[in-house]
Formats: C-alpha cells, structure tokens, sequence
C-alpha cells in the first residue's frame, strides 16, 4: 500500500526513543527454503517465547511454501561485528587466495 | 515499468544533508541494548568519517545498513515513512476484511482471506524494518494509535459493494506495486528487501482484484453498473494515494538524494495512469474524468485536475473513515491484551520450569 503521507503544517515528528514498556521479545528468523540450502535470515518477529515465535515466523514469512525449515534466535543474542572498522581489510590485498591469480598454459589442460 | 530513465535523478543537485543535531540522537540505537544484539556498538562512531562512508556508499549505489552511520534526517524520515507504509498495511485489512463474510463463493472467500493475511504480513515486514532503526514496536503501535503516525488516506474510504473489493485489488494495489517496484531500490537495505518480498506478493492483489472486475464486467446489467459504481469513487482516491504534485512535494528533492526515493509523485501516477487506462477499456468501464485523452506526442494519458482539496481534508482526519478506522484498531488492541498477556505469562511459567528441571 501506499505510505507518502506530506507533511502537515506544525506536524510534530515522533522521536524514536526505542523504549519498550509491554512488548513481547524480538526474535530473528532464519528460513530454509529447500533441503540442501543454508538457513537464511529473513527478518524478525515478536513472541512470548521461542515456540510461539516459530509459529509467527510461519505465518509471517512462509505463507506461499518458502520454507521448509525455519530458525528463530533471540535478537539480543547477535553479536555483530564492527563494520565501521577495518575488520575485512587483511584480505583485500590477497588475491593469490584465488585460483584466477595464476597464469595456467592452455596446453596444461584441466587444472 | 517504463519510468522516463533518462532523468537520473541521482545526478540532480543534492540537498545538502543537515547535521545530525546532536550526537546522543544520532546514537538512539545504543539504548536498546537488551532487544536487538547485532544493534548494539560498542564503539563511537567518528561523525565526519561516518559521513563520508554514508555518502559514498548512497553515491555507490549500495545500500545502508542498520549498524552503519547515517544521518539523524536520514533515519527520522525512513522511520516516518517505513512506519507509515506498515500502518497502511494494517489498517488496510479493515476495507477489505469487510467483506469477508460476504464473498460471492467459497473460492473468491478464501482468496480474500488470503489477501487481507498478506496485507498483515506486509505490515510485519515492514515493523521488522522499521525496527532496525532503533524505534521499538511499542512505540510505532502507539503512535498509530495516537495519531501521531499517518497511514495511507485511501483506507478511509468505505467499502460499499462487493465490486469495491474488485477496485481495491486493481486500482488500490497496482497503485502501491508502482510505488513499492520503485522502493525495491531504496538506499536502506532492510526497506528494500522488505519491498522485494511484498512486490513478489503483491501481483496476485492486483490480479485477484482485475479478476472480480472481469466477472462483473461480463455478467448483468446490475452487476456491470455496481462495477462502474464502485469505479467511479476509486478511481481519484488511487490517483491521490501518490501524494502531491511534484512542485509541492517539499520532501522529494532530499528523499531522492538519500536514494530513498527514486521517481517523483508525477512520474509514478503516470506510469500507473497509462497502465490502467487501457485495462479499464478492456472491461468496458468509464474512468470519471471526462478530461481523459492521449497525447499522441508524449504517449501518455492525460488526466484532468485532481480535487486536492479533498485530498488534504483527508490527510487532515476528516475523510469518511478516518476515526472509525483507528477507533476500531485500538479496541482490536485492546480486546486482544488478555491474549497478550497470557502468552507472556506461560511463557515466563514454561522458563522457570525448566530452571526447575535442570536445577
């Protein structure tokens, strides 16, 4: 649907202050779409606890069968890197970590 | 969808993006230790360097992710227009469920249960997004609630016949994928890949929609006449649903520079008018606009002045619906709190057990 609501005169903007008073806990959902594939992140839902929450992952995320198997985690368990430092940096100047860095004759064949 | 590529609208002039206003705002997301982990930062970040990074990726093309820096404007406009698109969804289950005891046949019944479950999906996708920006489920339901937060105006209008869950799904719904195939591009990723997943969901609302128009349209007379009925008052209220023209639209010269928005108000109610004008000539209706016709030069189909005045008193709260479609939200909210609180207290009951067990 459509969300471009203008701006009223005098509009007071809501300020996110990301306080939580009765809600139920967050849960991350990650989503099998076929045997033989990895889990993938997908979202989140709020439940009460972790049955309920896979309930809700089922419903929210899997309506049309793109899953077979589904994972929820609680949100406030994900540790995260830091993507604002130079985490991923030492690997940016190793290309001979691949196998197109190396020159190979034709003759050689399957290599 | 043929938008007019040639304006790239990422080489206009940018706003200059304003300062974030204080530092303890731009930093909302250090407070909600306890709910989202891979939220939490450990680290400050450097604002000028934050920026820099934030631009080049906008500039790139890439999209921003939640950990990342970004401006407060940046995340206070996506959090007002992610929360505004999620009301939508959910009050827009109310026209429709309307109808739901009244379906013609069990077929077209369970396809509207199906539609009105998506649109409660829609919504929840777009709260998971909302809340990587470090506003909390509590609070956007609240603001819902308290008017504090928009939905789309279109949902105040009354659902009268059947034909309206017709009109809905292909005037409303096409509406809102022209709007959200756009968004798909959108700078910040968890809008984006929430876009993905409605747009692919999508097209069936508005072919299901298309479909209840093409039964009526080949059946009576009565029935033909309750299509252009339901036509003649959706038509204008989905030409609106794309907000106000271009030269009015204060905030699309910096939403497109945050590669937030891609095309401007006009450009998208275009490109839906000409895609919906020869499918209305298809089931033989009338679009009321006796002002409708071609430009042969542009290949667009010209419309005549939309009533914005109707359009703002609607905004402002006094479209037909607009409380009853709130007063009924919060009395659902509020019939269901025992369900809410059972749940939380079998919940915590199952916890202790197994501290018990493994005690």
């Amino acid at each position: 649907m459509t969300y471009e609501i203008p701006e009223l005169e005098g509009e007071e903007r809501a300020v996110a202050t990301g306080e939580a008073v009765g809600e139920w806990p967050l849960w991350e959902v990650f989503v099998r779409a076929k045997r033989g594939l990895n889990h993938v992140h997908v979202g989140s839902v709020h439940a009460a606890d972790a049955e309920t929450a896979i309930q809700n992952a089922r419903d929210t995320y899997t309506r049309r069968s793109e899953g077979v198997s589904v994972w929820v985690v609680p949100s406030a368990l994900i540790h995260a890197s830091d993507d604002s430092a130079a985490m991923f940096e030492p690997f940016e100047d190793k290309p001979y970590r691949h196998p197109t860095f190396y020159e190979i004759p034709d003759e050689v064949g399957q290599l | 969808m043929s938008l007019p590529m040639a304006h790239n609208h990422r080489f206009c002039a940018p706003a200059a993006n304003p300062p974030p206003e204080t530092n303890e705002r731009s930093f909302v997301k250090l407070r909600r230790i306890h709910t989202r982990g891979y939220l939490n930062l450990d680290h400050q970040f450097d604002d000028a360097a934050g920026e820099a990074v934030f631009d080049a990726t906008i500039a790139a093309g890439e999209k921003v992710e939640p950990r990342d820096w970004m401006p407060e404007g940046y995340r206070q406009t996506l959090i007002r227009q992610i929360a505004q698109h999620a009301h939508s969804e959910v009050i827009g289950m109310q026209p429709e469920g309307n109808w739901i005891s009244r379906a013609p046949t069990l077929q077209r019944k369970a396809i509207l249960i199906a539609k009105v479950q998506d649109e409660a999906g829609h919504g929840l996708y777009l709260y998971s997004a909302a809340e990587t920006l470090g506003i909390s489920r509590d609070e956007l339901v609240n603001m819902l609630h308290n008017g504090k937060q928009k939905y789309s105006s279109i949902f105040n209008y009354p659902t009268l016949s059947w034909a309206d869950m017709g009109a809905i799904g292909w005037l409303v719904d096409s509406a809102a994928i022209v709007n959200q195939i756009a968004l798909q591009r959108a700078s910040y990723g968890p809008y984006s890949r929430a876009m993905v997943r409605i747009c692919k969901e999508e097209s069936f609302h508005a072919r299901q929609g298309y479909s209840i128009m093409l039964a009526l349209s080949r059946g009576t007379e009565v029935q033909r006449e309750m299509m252009q009925d339901s036509i003649n008052r959706w038509w204008w209220p989905s030409l609106m649903m794309f907000g106000p023209p271009d030269a009015e639209s204060v905030h699309t010269a910096q939403s497109m520079a945050w590669g937030i928005k891609q095309y401007t108000n006009d450009e998208l109610r275009q490109e839906f008018i000409n895609q919906t004008v020869p499918q209305a000539q298809y089931l033989g209706a009338t679009l009321p606009d006796p002002e409708l016709r071609f430009d042969e030069v542009t290949q667009d189909w010209l419309i005549g002045q939309i009533d914005w005045e109707e359009f703002w008193a609607v905004v402002k709260g006094n479209g037909p619906l607009n409380r009853e479609r709130i007063a009924h939200k919060v009395r659902a909210w509020e019939d269901n709190a025992w369900v809410r609180e059972a749940a939380t207290a079998y919940a915590a009951k199952q916890a202790a057990r197994r501290v018990e067990v493994s005690a």
